[in-house]
């Protein structure tokens, strides 16, 4: 079976792994894992210029010299106008439309402020941006997002850097059902290349991760590493997986058992 | 006049911000600019005054998740 190509907001992809770009032990190594990871997408941010320095133009000249699209964000953002306002200032800094929006509501978990959320993106949506919300599972929610002109929905997997993996695996799933024709990407709280597997297993199209790369004893072999699941669990979700069951069921045939399958001591 | 530049209170003679950025030796550096947490466009800039209190934000681009 062909795998259709990722497409988000138009633009095809063949990589389903998006990477961030902070914690790395260095620039060369970042480089490097964005090579491994064979990833075509990575996310960037704008924060405050600190003591007139060039530091900006460097990191921006090495995302540049990597070939790949930049998804910038607005980390940190606390409100509606804060995250607008990054957006529409990274829009003219990056030269992209695209934005992973978003809007922090809680200290300890960095969960979305849904609600801010929401409104923000459909100030930005009007404004003429490709809008990537970082969101719930919440299917409210994402039924509210897509209301206001999202083409893409990016849930959590678990809080950002906690590398938890899927906590709402059921959630997860409800939430790929009830929208079939939606790209969907699980952006935060991947741990390991089985988490993302997971992901791409239950269907998901993408998998968007930073830390379990970044904080790997060797970033450039595990970005490696999440390449090769990912690819793994989209094969396995195209392939179809087999249904659990409660009970053993034997997997050599019983026909023909020898000695009449009779003797049970 | 004083003014905030990102967080930090500056006694500057621009009263543009284009000046601003020139002031400050950002002139030919890759940023984007804020006044009051609102977006100010590169070409907007030498037609935004500044005034008594003003705060600007002078972005650059970073690493992010």
């Amino acid at each position: 079976m062909r795998d259709r190509p990722l497409s988000l907001y138009g633009v095809t992809l063949t990589s389903r792994l998006l990477a961030g770009t902070a914690q790395y032990p260095s620039p060369a190594i970042l480089a490097a894992a964005v090579k491994a990871a064979r990833t075509e997408v990575v996310t960037v941010s704008l924060r405050r210029e600190a003591g007139g320095g060039r530091a900006g133009d460097s990191f921006w000249g090495l995302i540049r010299g990597l070939g790949v699209k930049v998804l910038p964000n607005t980390a940190g953002c606390r409100s509606v106008k804060e995250a607008v306002t990054t957006a529409q200032t990274a829009r003219e800094v990056f030269g992209t439309t695209w934005v992973k929006l978003e809007v922090i509501g809680e200290d300890d978990t960095l969960q979305p402020d849904v609600f801010g959320l929401v409104e923000a993106a459909g100030i930005l949506v009007r404004d003429g941006f490709s809008v990537f919300p970082y969101t719930t599972e919440d299917l409210v929610v994402a039924e509210k997002l897509l209301g206001a002109g999202c083409e893409v929905l990016m849930p959590w997997g678990a809080p950002i850097g906690s590398g938890r993996g899927l906590n709402n695996r059921f959630g997860l799933k409800a939430l790929r059902a009830h929208f079939p024709n939606v790209p969907l990407i699980v952006d935060a709280g991947i741990g390991t290349p089985s988490h993302a597997a997971e992901a791409m297993e239950l269907g998901y199209d993408a998998v968007l991760l930073n830390t379990a790369i970044a904080k790997a004893g060797d970033p450039v072999m595990m970005a490696d590493a999440f390449a090769r699941a990912i690819e793994a669990g989209r094969l396995a979700y195209l392939a179809g997986p087999m249904e659990p069951r409660d009970m053993a069921e034997p997997s050599t045939p019983t026909a023909g058992l020898p000695f009449g399958g009779a003797v049970r001591a | 006049m004083q003014i905030r530049v990102n967080g930090k209170a500056l006694e500057v003679a621009a009263t543009t911000l284009a000046a601003l950025l020139n002031e400050l030796d950002y002139e030919d550096a890759m940023v984007a600019t804020a006044l009051n947490q609102n977006f100010i466009r590169k070409a907007d800039r030498m037609t935004t005054p500044l005034k008594d209190g003003d705060a600007v934000e002078v972005l650059v681009p970073k690493q992010g998740g």
